[in-house]
Protein backbone atom coordinates (compact mmCIF):
# COMPACT_ATOMS: atom_id res chain seq x y z
CA UNK A 1 0.00 0.00 0.00
CA UNK A 2 2.77 2.55 0.52
CA UNK A 3 6.58 2.04 -0.65
CA UNK A 4 9.12 4.89 0.10
CA UNK A 5 12.33 4.59 -1.37
CA UNK A 6 15.52 6.65 -0.63
CA UNK A 7 13.06 9.19 1.11
CA UNK A 8 15.53 12.39 1.70
CA UNK A 9 14.21 15.69 3.55
CA UNK A 10 16.14 18.76 3.94
CA UNK A 11 15.81 22.03 6.15
CA UNK A 12 18.25 24.41 4.92
CA UNK A 13 21.99 22.69 5.67
CA UNK A 14 20.58 20.05 8.02
CA UNK A 15 19.64 16.86 6.23
CA UNK A 16 16.75 15.51 8.27
CA UNK A 17 15.95 12.53 7.21
CA UNK A 18 18.89 10.64 5.15
CA UNK A 19 17.32 8.20 2.89
CA UNK A 20 15.03 5.45 4.23
CA UNK A 21 12.95 3.42 2.72
CA UNK A 22 10.01 0.82 4.37
CA UNK A 23 6.69 -0.43 2.63
CA UNK A 24 3.70 -1.16 4.57
CA UNK A 25 1.26 -3.78 3.35
CA UNK A 26 -2.54 -2.88 2.81
CA UNK A 27 -4.21 -2.90 5.75
CA UNK A 28 -1.02 -3.74 8.37
CA UNK A 29 0.67 -1.04 10.70
CA UNK A 30 4.63 -0.14 10.18
CA UNK A 31 5.44 2.05 13.39
CA UNK A 32 8.10 4.61 14.00
CA UNK A 33 10.63 4.93 17.05
CA UNK A 34 13.29 7.36 17.86
CA UNK A 35 14.31 10.15 20.25
CA UNK A 36 13.26 13.50 19.71
CA UNK A 37 14.80 15.23 16.75
CA UNK A 38 15.66 11.72 15.00
CA UNK A 39 13.66 12.51 11.91
CA UNK A 40 10.28 10.62 12.28
CA UNK A 41 7.90 13.16 12.50
CA UNK A 42 9.39 14.74 9.51
CA UNK A 43 9.28 11.24 7.20
CA UNK A 44 5.27 11.91 8.35
CA UNK A 45 5.00 15.41 6.91
CA UNK A 46 6.68 14.38 3.95
CA UNK A 47 4.43 11.38 3.11
CA UNK A 48 1.47 13.42 4.06
CA UNK A 49 1.99 15.81 1.67
CA UNK A 50 2.31 19.18 4.49
CA UNK A 51 6.24 19.17 3.61
CA UNK A 52 7.16 19.31 -0.37
CA UNK A 53 10.80 19.70 -0.19
CA UNK A 54 12.15 16.15 -0.29
CA UNK A 55 13.56 14.24 -2.75
CA UNK A 56 13.24 10.08 -3.18
CA UNK A 57 10.21 7.94 -3.99
CA UNK A 58 6.76 7.69 -2.69
CA UNK A 59 3.89 5.77 -3.78
CA UNK A 60 0.55 5.08 -2.29
CA UNK A 61 -1.01 2.04 -3.83
CA UNK A 62 1.26 2.15 -6.75
CA UNK A 63 1.16 5.52 -7.74
CA UNK A 64 3.81 7.68 -7.08
CA UNK A 65 3.29 10.83 -5.06
CA UNK A 66 4.52 14.02 -6.65
CA UNK A 67 5.57 16.88 -4.30
CA UNK A 68 2.10 18.38 -4.21
CA UNK A 69 -0.59 16.49 -3.75
CA UNK A 70 -4.32 16.78 -5.63
CA UNK A 71 -7.58 16.88 -3.90
CA UNK A 72 -7.94 12.63 -4.23
CA UNK A 73 -4.74 12.30 -2.31
CA UNK A 74 -5.99 14.09 0.53
CA UNK A 75 -9.48 12.14 0.76
CA UNK A 76 -7.32 8.96 0.65
CA UNK A 77 -5.05 9.84 3.20
CA UNK A 78 -5.03 11.64 6.69
CA UNK A 79 -3.69 12.05 9.40
CA UNK A 80 -3.62 12.75 13.18
CA UNK A 81 -1.82 15.26 14.96
CA UNK A 82 0.08 14.97 18.38
CA UNK A 83 -1.55 17.77 20.29
CA UNK A 84 -5.17 17.40 20.79
CA UNK A 85 -4.90 21.04 21.98
CA UNK A 86 -3.37 22.27 18.92
CA UNK A 87 -4.80 20.30 15.97
CA UNK A 88 -8.63 21.80 16.52
CA UNK A 89 -9.62 25.03 15.19
CA UNK A 90 -10.17 26.73 18.63
CA UNK A 91 -13.87 28.88 17.27
CA UNK A 92 -14.93 25.96 15.51
CA UNK A 93 -17.53 23.42 16.48
CA UNK A 94 -16.83 19.69 16.65
CA UNK A 95 -19.72 19.93 13.76
CA UNK A 96 -18.11 22.68 11.70
CA UNK A 97 -14.44 20.47 12.31
CA UNK A 98 -16.31 17.24 10.88
CA UNK A 99 -18.39 18.92 7.57
CA UNK A 100 -15.06 20.54 6.65
CA UNK A 101 -13.48 17.34 4.75
CA UNK A 102 -17.60 16.66 3.40
CA UNK A 103 -17.48 20.20 1.85
CA UNK A 104 -14.32 20.28 0.09
CA UNK A 105 -14.91 16.58 -1.00
CA UNK A 106 -18.88 17.51 -2.11
CA UNK A 107 -19.42 14.43 0.22
CA UNK A 108 -23.90 14.29 0.67
CA UNK A 109 -25.36 13.50 3.70
CA UNK A 110 -23.61 15.37 5.87
CA UNK A 111 -25.95 15.19 8.82
CA UNK A 112 -25.65 11.31 8.89
CA UNK A 113 -22.13 10.80 8.53
CA UNK A 114 -21.24 13.27 10.88
CA UNK A 115 -23.72 11.32 13.53
CA UNK A 116 -22.28 7.67 12.41
CA UNK A 117 -18.33 9.75 12.33
CA UNK A 118 -18.93 10.91 16.02
CA UNK A 119 -20.63 7.52 16.83
CA UNK A 120 -17.53 5.43 15.42
CA UNK A 121 -15.04 7.15 17.82
CA UNK A 122 -17.08 7.08 20.64
CA UNK A 123 -17.96 10.29 21.16
CA UNK A 124 -21.79 10.98 22.74
CA UNK A 125 -24.51 12.95 19.62
CA UNK A 126 -24.26 16.01 22.68
CA UNK A 127 -20.39 16.58 22.24
CA UNK A 128 -21.24 17.67 17.97
CA UNK A 129 -21.95 21.00 18.76
CA UNK A 130 -19.45 21.95 21.58
CA UNK A 131 -16.29 23.70 20.49
CA UNK A 132 -12.78 22.39 21.05
CA UNK A 133 -12.41 23.73 24.90
CA UNK A 134 -15.38 22.20 26.17
CA UNK A 135 -13.84 18.92 25.80
CA UNK A 136 -11.19 16.80 27.33
CA UNK A 137 -8.03 15.95 26.10
CA UNK A 138 -9.26 12.51 25.24
CA UNK A 139 -12.44 13.45 23.42
CA UNK A 140 -10.39 15.93 21.47
CA UNK A 141 -8.39 13.20 20.39
CA UNK A 142 -11.39 11.57 19.09
CA UNK A 143 -12.93 14.16 17.11
CA UNK A 144 -9.77 14.36 15.26
CA UNK A 145 -9.62 10.71 14.75
CA UNK A 146 -13.41 10.96 13.41
CA UNK A 147 -12.20 14.47 11.26
CA UNK A 148 -9.57 12.38 9.83
CA UNK A 149 -12.29 9.76 9.07
CA UNK A 150 -14.68 11.74 7.58
CA UNK A 151 -13.34 11.44 3.87
CA UNK A 152 -13.06 7.60 4.23
CA UNK A 153 -9.26 7.45 3.87
CA UNK A 154 -7.06 4.27 3.18
CA UNK A 155 -4.48 5.37 4.62
CA UNK A 156 -3.82 7.11 8.28
CA UNK A 157 -0.80 8.45 9.26
CA UNK A 158 -0.87 8.95 13.18
CA UNK A 159 1.50 11.34 14.81
CA UNK A 160 2.16 10.46 18.31
CA UNK A 161 -1.54 10.55 18.57
CA UNK A 162 -1.09 9.48 22.45
CA UNK A 163 1.82 11.22 23.86
CA UNK A 164 -0.53 14.34 24.96
CA UNK A 165 -3.06 12.28 26.87
CA UNK A 166 -2.83 10.59 30.26
CA UNK A 167 -2.42 7.20 30.55
CA UNK A 168 -5.74 5.56 31.01
CA UNK A 169 -7.09 8.12 27.60
CA UNK A 170 -4.28 6.68 25.95
CA UNK A 171 -5.11 2.94 26.33
CA UNK A 172 -8.43 4.11 25.16
CA UNK A 173 -7.65 6.11 22.04
CA UNK A 174 -4.77 2.68 21.36
CA UNK A 175 -7.75 0.41 21.16
CA UNK A 176 -10.06 2.29 19.44
CA UNK A 177 -7.57 3.07 16.77
CA UNK A 178 -6.78 -0.81 16.67
CA UNK A 179 -11.22 -1.57 16.77
CA UNK A 180 -11.00 1.48 13.18
CA UNK A 181 -8.26 -0.49 11.35
CA UNK A 182 -10.49 -3.36 12.13
CA UNK A 183 -13.71 -2.55 10.90
CA UNK A 184 -12.55 -0.17 8.14
CA UNK A 185 -9.09 -2.27 6.95
CA UNK A 186 -6.91 0.58 7.29
CA UNK A 187 -3.30 0.97 6.83
CA UNK A 188 -1.89 2.77 9.74
CA UNK A 189 1.95 4.36 9.96
CA UNK A 190 2.57 5.23 13.56
CA UNK A 191 5.08 7.50 14.73
CA UNK A 192 6.04 7.55 18.38
CA UNK A 193 9.15 7.86 20.90
CA UNK A 194 7.03 5.15 23.06
CA UNK A 195 7.98 1.60 21.93
CA UNK A 196 5.00 0.17 23.78
CA UNK A 197 2.38 2.37 22.54
CA UNK A 198 4.09 1.03 18.80
CA UNK A 199 4.60 -2.13 20.16
CA UNK A 200 0.83 -2.40 20.98
CA UNK A 201 -0.28 -1.04 17.71
CA UNK A 202 2.43 -2.35 15.10
CA UNK A 203 3.34 -6.19 13.34
CA UNK A 204 6.61 -4.58 11.98
CA UNK A 205 8.52 -1.44 13.53
CA UNK A 206 11.56 0.76 12.27
CA UNK A 207 13.71 2.37 14.54
CA UNK A 208 15.32 5.58 13.71
CA UNK A 209 18.20 7.40 14.33
CA UNK A 210 19.74 10.39 13.40
CA UNK A 211 17.46 10.30 10.02
CA UNK A 212 18.04 7.14 9.52
CA UNK A 213 15.85 3.75 9.70
CA UNK A 214 18.66 1.72 11.74
CA UNK A 215 16.36 -1.71 11.90
CA UNK A 216 13.42 -2.64 10.71
CA UNK A 217 11.88 -6.06 13.19
CA UNK A 218 8.52 -7.30 14.20
CA UNK A 219 6.85 -6.61 17.05
CA UNK A 220 7.47 -10.25 18.07
CA UNK A 221 11.06 -9.72 17.87
CA UNK A 222 11.04 -6.84 19.49
CA UNK A 223 8.77 -8.18 22.27
CA UNK A 224 11.54 -10.85 22.68
CA UNK A 225 14.61 -8.92 22.60
CA UNK A 226 15.92 -10.25 19.56
CA UNK A 227 17.10 -6.52 18.38
CA UNK A 228 20.52 -6.35 16.32
CA UNK A 229 21.04 -2.45 16.15
CA UNK A 230 22.43 -1.62 19.51
CA UNK A 231 20.43 1.70 19.62
CA UNK A 232 17.11 0.00 19.28
CA UNK A 233 18.74 -2.50 22.21
CA UNK A 234 19.23 0.99 24.50
CA UNK A 235 15.55 1.93 23.53
CA UNK A 236 13.80 -1.13 24.63
CA UNK A 237 16.37 -1.44 27.80
CA UNK A 238 15.07 2.60 28.44
CA UNK A 239 10.99 1.87 27.81
CA UNK A 240 10.78 -1.51 30.06
CA UNK A 241 12.92 0.13 33.45
CA UNK A 242 10.49 3.57 32.49
CA UNK A 243 7.45 0.80 32.61
CA UNK A 244 5.10 1.41 35.60
CA UNK A 245 4.22 -2.57 36.67
CA UNK A 246 0.20 -2.10 36.97
CA UNK A 247 0.73 0.10 33.69
CA UNK A 248 -2.39 -0.82 30.94
CA UNK A 249 0.27 -1.95 27.85
CA UNK A 250 3.24 -4.13 28.43
CA UNK A 251 5.91 -5.17 26.02
CA UNK B 1 -36.49 27.21 20.90
CA UNK B 2 -39.68 26.67 23.09
CA UNK B 3 -37.50 27.58 26.14
CA UNK B 4 -36.71 31.10 24.88
CA UNK B 5 -39.90 32.84 25.46
CA UNK B 6 -38.62 34.01 28.95
CA UNK B 7 -35.43 35.29 29.94
CA UNK B 8 -33.57 32.89 32.54
CA UNK B 9 -35.01 30.86 29.57
CA UNK B 10 -32.82 32.17 27.09
CA UNK B 11 -29.78 32.53 29.55
CA UNK B 12 -30.03 28.79 30.31
CA UNK B 13 -30.11 28.15 26.36
CA UNK B 14 -27.01 30.21 25.49
CA UNK B 15 -25.20 28.51 28.17
CA UNK B 16 -25.98 25.02 27.78
CA UNK B 17 -23.14 22.67 27.76
CA UNK B 18 -25.19 20.45 24.81
CA UNK B 19 -25.70 23.46 22.32
CA UNK B 20 -28.50 22.17 19.59
CA UNK B 21 -27.11 23.76 16.50
CA UNK B 22 -24.34 25.27 15.87
CA UNK B 23 -26.22 28.79 15.69
CA UNK B 24 -26.83 28.27 19.27
CA UNK B 25 -23.33 27.31 20.50
CA UNK B 26 -22.31 30.82 18.23
CA UNK B 27 -24.51 32.48 20.10
CA UNK B 28 -23.67 30.91 23.52
CA UNK B 29 -19.84 31.96 22.44
CA UNK B 30 -20.85 35.57 22.23
CA UNK B 31 -23.10 35.44 25.07
CA UNK B 32 -20.25 34.30 27.21
CA UNK B 33 -17.72 36.89 25.43
CA UNK B 34 -20.39 39.83 26.51
CA UNK B 35 -20.81 38.85 30.09
CA UNK B 36 -17.56 39.09 30.86
CA UNK B 37 -17.38 42.44 28.91
CA UNK B 38 -20.16 43.90 30.84
CA UNK B 39 -18.49 43.32 34.11
CA UNK B 40 -15.75 45.70 33.15
CA UNK B 41 -17.59 48.88 34.26
CA UNK B 42 -14.98 51.14 32.35
CA UNK B 43 -15.31 49.50 29.19
CA UNK B 44 -19.34 49.51 29.66
CA UNK B 45 -18.76 53.66 30.12
CA UNK B 46 -17.54 53.59 26.77
CA UNK B 47 -20.20 51.69 25.03
CA UNK B 48 -22.77 53.36 26.46
CA UNK B 49 -21.05 56.56 25.83
CA UNK B 50 -20.58 55.58 22.37
CA UNK B 51 -24.13 54.33 21.73
CA UNK B 52 -25.58 57.71 23.10
CA UNK B 53 -23.03 59.54 20.66
CA UNK B 54 -24.64 57.65 17.86
CA UNK B 55 -28.09 57.77 18.61
CA UNK B 56 -28.23 61.89 18.98
CA UNK B 57 -26.27 61.85 15.56
CA UNK B 58 -29.00 59.77 14.29
CA UNK B 59 -31.81 61.54 16.30
CA UNK B 60 -30.47 65.20 15.87
CA UNK B 61 -33.51 66.41 13.19
CA UNK B 62 -35.77 65.17 16.58
CA UNK B 63 -32.90 66.45 19.45
CA UNK B 64 -32.16 69.98 17.46
CA UNK B 65 -33.54 73.08 18.98
CA UNK B 66 -32.76 74.94 15.78
CA UNK B 67 -31.84 74.96 12.34
CA UNK B 68 -27.71 74.47 12.36
CA UNK B 69 -27.19 76.54 9.38
CA UNK B 70 -30.08 78.94 10.75
CA UNK B 71 -27.77 82.37 11.34
CA UNK B 72 -28.46 84.86 14.07
CA UNK B 73 -26.03 88.03 13.29
CA UNK B 74 -27.69 89.71 16.23
CA UNK B 75 -26.78 86.99 18.75
CA UNK B 76 -23.30 86.06 17.97
CA UNK B 77 -20.62 84.37 20.25
CA UNK B 78 -23.61 84.47 23.12
CA UNK B 79 -23.24 82.61 26.27
CA UNK B 80 -24.92 79.04 27.09
CA UNK B 81 -28.28 80.15 28.17
CA UNK B 82 -32.51 78.53 28.09
CA UNK B 83 -32.93 79.53 24.52
CA UNK B 84 -29.20 77.94 23.16
CA UNK B 85 -28.03 75.41 25.42
CA UNK B 86 -23.97 75.59 24.39
CA UNK B 87 -24.41 79.37 23.08
CA UNK B 88 -23.92 80.48 19.75
CA UNK B 89 -21.00 80.66 17.21
CA UNK B 90 -19.47 83.58 15.80
CA UNK B 91 -22.80 84.10 13.03
CA UNK B 92 -25.43 83.19 15.99
CA UNK B 93 -25.89 79.48 15.02
CA UNK B 94 -26.65 77.45 17.62
CA UNK B 95 -23.78 75.61 18.94
CA UNK B 96 -26.18 72.46 20.52
CA UNK B 97 -27.75 71.72 17.30
CA UNK B 98 -24.49 72.45 15.31
CA UNK B 99 -22.82 69.55 17.39
CA UNK B 100 -25.69 67.09 16.93
CA UNK B 101 -25.14 67.30 13.31
CA UNK B 102 -21.50 67.36 13.04
CA UNK B 103 -21.45 63.97 14.50
CA UNK B 104 -23.22 62.31 11.79
CA UNK B 105 -20.28 64.07 9.53
CA UNK B 106 -17.56 63.03 12.32
CA UNK B 107 -18.72 59.52 13.68
CA UNK B 108 -19.87 58.73 9.54
CA UNK B 109 -16.49 59.85 8.59
CA UNK B 110 -15.17 57.16 11.42
CA UNK B 111 -17.54 54.42 9.83
CA UNK B 112 -16.73 55.05 6.35
CA UNK B 113 -13.16 55.06 6.86
CA UNK B 114 -12.53 51.67 9.07
CA UNK B 115 -15.21 49.93 6.41
CA UNK B 116 -13.02 50.92 3.97
CA UNK B 117 -9.89 50.03 6.15
CA UNK B 118 -10.62 47.10 7.82
CA UNK B 119 -11.39 44.65 5.32
CA UNK B 120 -8.15 45.94 2.97
CA UNK B 121 -5.85 45.45 6.18
CA UNK B 122 -7.06 42.23 6.45
CA UNK B 123 -7.08 41.06 3.61
CA UNK B 124 -3.32 42.10 2.60
CA UNK B 125 -2.33 40.91 6.02
CA UNK B 126 -3.61 37.46 6.64
CA UNK B 127 -2.65 36.86 2.15
CA UNK B 128 1.03 38.14 2.63
CA UNK B 129 1.08 35.80 5.85
CA UNK B 130 0.28 32.54 4.83
CA UNK B 131 1.13 33.09 1.19
CA UNK B 132 5.24 34.19 2.01
CA UNK B 133 8.25 34.33 0.19
CA UNK B 134 7.73 36.46 -2.48
CA UNK B 135 4.16 37.63 -2.23
CA UNK B 136 4.70 38.20 1.47
CA UNK B 137 8.00 40.65 0.51
CA UNK B 138 6.04 42.65 -2.38
CA UNK B 139 3.29 43.55 -0.28
CA UNK B 140 4.77 44.34 3.01
CA UNK B 141 7.24 46.22 1.24
CA UNK B 142 4.27 48.34 -0.06
CA UNK B 143 2.82 48.37 3.36
CA UNK B 144 5.98 49.79 4.69
CA UNK B 145 6.32 52.78 2.21
CA UNK B 146 2.71 53.92 2.92
CA UNK B 147 3.83 53.39 7.27
CA UNK B 148 7.03 55.84 6.33
CA UNK B 149 4.68 58.55 5.42
CA UNK B 150 3.86 60.97 7.93
CA UNK B 151 0.12 60.24 8.41
CA UNK B 152 -1.54 63.57 8.33
CA UNK B 153 0.94 65.03 6.19
CA UNK B 154 0.09 62.05 3.31
CA UNK B 155 -3.82 62.77 3.82
CA UNK B 156 -3.33 66.30 3.60
CA UNK B 157 -1.58 66.13 0.44
CA UNK B 158 -3.41 63.83 -1.06
CA UNK B 159 -6.39 65.73 -0.37
CA UNK B 160 -4.67 69.14 -1.81
CA UNK B 161 -4.05 67.26 -4.77
CA UNK B 162 -7.90 66.60 -5.20
CA UNK B 163 -9.87 68.40 -4.02
CA UNK B 164 -11.14 69.17 -0.28
CA UNK B 165 -13.79 67.66 1.05
CA UNK B 166 -15.49 65.03 3.05
CA UNK B 167 -14.93 62.21 0.97
CA UNK B 168 -11.37 63.60 -0.31
CA UNK B 169 -10.62 62.90 3.68
CA UNK B 170 -12.24 59.68 3.75
CA UNK B 171 -10.15 58.49 1.48
CA UNK B 172 -7.03 60.33 2.63
CA UNK B 173 -7.19 58.92 5.82
CA UNK B 174 -8.25 55.54 4.53
CA UNK B 175 -5.12 55.76 2.20
CA UNK B 176 -3.12 55.92 5.53
CA UNK B 177 -4.97 54.14 8.15
CA UNK B 178 -4.66 50.43 6.64
CA UNK B 179 -1.17 49.43 7.16
CA UNK B 180 -0.79 49.19 10.80
CA UNK B 181 -4.05 46.95 10.54
CA UNK B 182 -2.11 44.29 7.23
CA UNK B 183 0.64 44.64 9.63
CA UNK B 184 -0.90 43.14 12.40
CA UNK B 185 -3.16 40.62 10.74
CA UNK B 186 -0.16 39.49 9.10
CA UNK B 187 1.72 38.61 12.55
CA UNK B 188 -1.03 36.87 13.14
CA UNK B 189 -1.14 34.72 10.51
CA UNK B 190 1.95 34.03 10.59
CA UNK B 191 1.44 32.03 14.21
CA UNK B 192 -2.06 30.73 12.83
CA UNK B 193 -0.32 29.55 10.00
CA UNK B 194 2.08 26.95 11.58
CA UNK B 195 -0.72 25.23 13.74
CA UNK B 196 -1.89 21.79 13.48
CA UNK B 197 -5.01 22.95 13.10
CA UNK B 198 -4.27 24.35 10.01
CA UNK B 199 -2.39 21.77 8.70
CA UNK B 200 -5.63 19.08 9.23
CA UNK B 201 -7.48 21.64 7.11
CA UNK B 202 -4.65 21.68 4.92
CA UNK B 203 -4.92 18.00 4.51
CA UNK B 204 -8.58 17.78 3.89
CA UNK B 205 -7.39 19.44 0.54
CA UNK B 206 -9.04 22.28 1.02
CA UNK B 207 -7.92 25.33 -1.57
CA UNK B 208 -5.91 27.90 -0.31
CA UNK B 209 -8.80 30.73 -0.75
CA UNK B 210 -10.95 28.98 1.36
CA UNK B 211 -8.30 27.93 4.13
CA UNK B 212 -7.72 32.32 3.93
CA UNK B 213 -10.63 33.17 4.45
CA UNK B 214 -12.80 30.36 5.91
CA UNK B 215 -10.02 29.57 9.00
CA UNK B 216 -7.43 32.07 9.18
CA UNK B 217 -9.55 35.34 8.87
CA UNK B 218 -11.67 34.79 11.45
CA UNK B 219 -8.92 34.16 14.08
CA UNK B 220 -7.17 37.53 13.00
CA UNK B 221 -10.65 39.44 13.39
CA UNK B 222 -10.36 39.68 17.28
CA UNK B 223 -7.12 41.21 17.53
CA UNK B 224 -8.45 43.53 14.82
CA UNK B 225 -11.86 44.62 16.55
CA UNK B 226 -9.79 45.45 18.94
CA UNK B 227 -7.01 47.56 17.13
CA UNK B 228 -9.65 49.34 14.92
CA UNK B 229 -11.67 50.46 17.87
CA UNK B 230 -8.53 52.18 19.12
CA UNK B 231 -7.31 53.81 16.57
CA UNK B 232 -11.37 55.38 15.87
CA UNK B 233 -10.09 58.12 18.21
CA UNK B 234 -6.94 58.81 16.32
CA UNK B 235 -9.33 58.80 13.36
CA UNK B 236 -11.55 61.28 14.61
CA UNK B 237 -8.33 63.14 15.39
CA UNK B 238 -7.22 63.54 11.63
CA UNK B 239 -10.77 64.22 10.38
CA UNK B 240 -10.56 66.89 12.79
CA UNK B 241 -7.33 67.74 12.32
CA UNK B 242 -8.17 67.76 8.70
CA UNK B 243 -11.55 69.80 9.18
CA UNK B 244 -9.52 72.51 11.33
CA UNK B 245 -6.94 72.81 8.38
CA UNK B 246 -9.88 73.27 6.17
CA UNK B 247 -8.95 70.32 3.89
CA UNK B 248 -11.92 68.28 5.51
CA UNK B 249 -15.47 69.21 5.90
CA UNK B 250 -15.77 72.39 3.90
CA UNK B 251 -18.13 75.49 5.96
CA UNK B 252 -21.02 76.04 6.54
CA UNK B 253 -20.84 71.77 7.11
CA UNK B 254 -21.03 71.27 11.05
CA UNK B 255 -17.80 69.09 11.30
CA UNK B 256 -16.23 69.05 15.08
CA UNK B 257 -13.05 69.98 13.64
CA UNK B 258 -13.80 72.64 11.38
CA UNK B 259 -16.32 74.30 14.05
CA UNK B 260 -13.36 74.57 16.21
CA UNK B 261 -11.14 76.02 12.98
CA UNK B 262 -14.06 78.72 12.77
CA UNK B 263 -14.08 79.60 16.17
CA UNK B 264 -10.50 79.65 17.01
CA UNK B 265 -10.22 83.29 16.65
CA UNK B 266 -12.31 83.99 19.96
CA UNK B 267 -10.22 81.04 21.90
CA UNK B 268 -9.43 83.71 24.60
CA UNK B 269 -12.53 86.25 25.03
CA UNK B 270 -15.24 83.51 24.08
CA UNK B 271 -13.71 80.69 25.23
CA UNK B 272 -16.76 78.11 25.19
CA UNK B 273 -17.28 78.28 21.25
CA UNK B 274 -14.05 76.41 20.80
CA UNK B 275 -14.58 74.01 23.67
CA UNK B 276 -18.03 72.70 22.72
CA UNK B 277 -16.75 70.80 19.41
CA UNK B 278 -13.55 70.26 21.40
CA UNK B 279 -15.29 68.38 24.47
CA UNK B 280 -17.47 66.27 21.69
CA UNK B 281 -13.73 65.18 20.31
CA UNK B 282 -12.42 64.54 23.42
CA UNK B 283 -15.46 62.57 24.38
CA UNK B 284 -15.92 60.61 21.42
CA UNK B 285 -12.13 59.61 21.50
CA UNK B 286 -12.09 58.47 24.98
CA UNK B 287 -15.22 56.50 24.92
CA UNK B 288 -13.50 55.04 21.68
CA UNK B 289 -10.22 54.24 23.79
CA UNK B 290 -12.38 52.89 27.27
CA UNK B 291 -14.29 50.75 24.52
CA UNK B 292 -11.08 49.08 22.91
CA UNK B 293 -9.34 48.41 26.05
CA UNK B 294 -12.08 46.50 26.96
CA UNK B 295 -12.81 44.64 23.83
CA UNK B 296 -9.26 43.46 23.90
CA UNK B 297 -9.50 42.02 27.67
CA UNK B 298 -12.63 39.64 26.15
CA UNK B 299 -11.17 39.29 22.61
CA UNK B 300 -7.45 38.98 22.19
CA UNK B 301 -6.40 35.50 22.40
CA UNK B 302 -3.45 36.17 23.91
CA UNK B 303 -4.77 37.00 27.33
CA UNK B 304 -7.64 34.18 27.43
Amino acid sequence: MIDVVDLRVRFGRVEAVRGISFAVARGASFGIVGESGSGKSTVLRALSGLNDDWTGRMAIDGQALAPRRGRDFFRRVQMVFQDPYGSLHPRQTVDRALSEPLIVHGMGDAEGRILRGLAEVALPPEARFRYPHQLSGGQRQRVAIARALMSEPDVLLLDEPTSALDVSVQAEVLNLLADLQERRGLTYVLVSHNLAVVAHLCGQIGVMQGGELVETLSAEALRAGRTSHPHTTELRRLSTELEEPEGPITL
Amino acid sequence: MSTTTTLPGLRAWLLTDTPASRAQAAWGRRYRIWRDFRANGVAMTGLVTIILLIAAALAAPLLATHNPDAQELTNRLATPSAAHWLGTDELGRDVYSRLLFGGRITLGMVVAVVLMVAPVGLAVGTIAGYLGGMTDRVMMRVTDIFLAFPRLILALAFVAAIHPGISSAIFAIALTAWPPYARLARAETLTIRGTDFIAAIRLTGATTPRIILRHVAPLCLGSLIVRVTLDMSSIILTAAALGFLGMGAQPPSPEWGAMIATARDYMLQQWWVPLMPGMAIFVASLAFNLLGDGLRDVLDPKQR
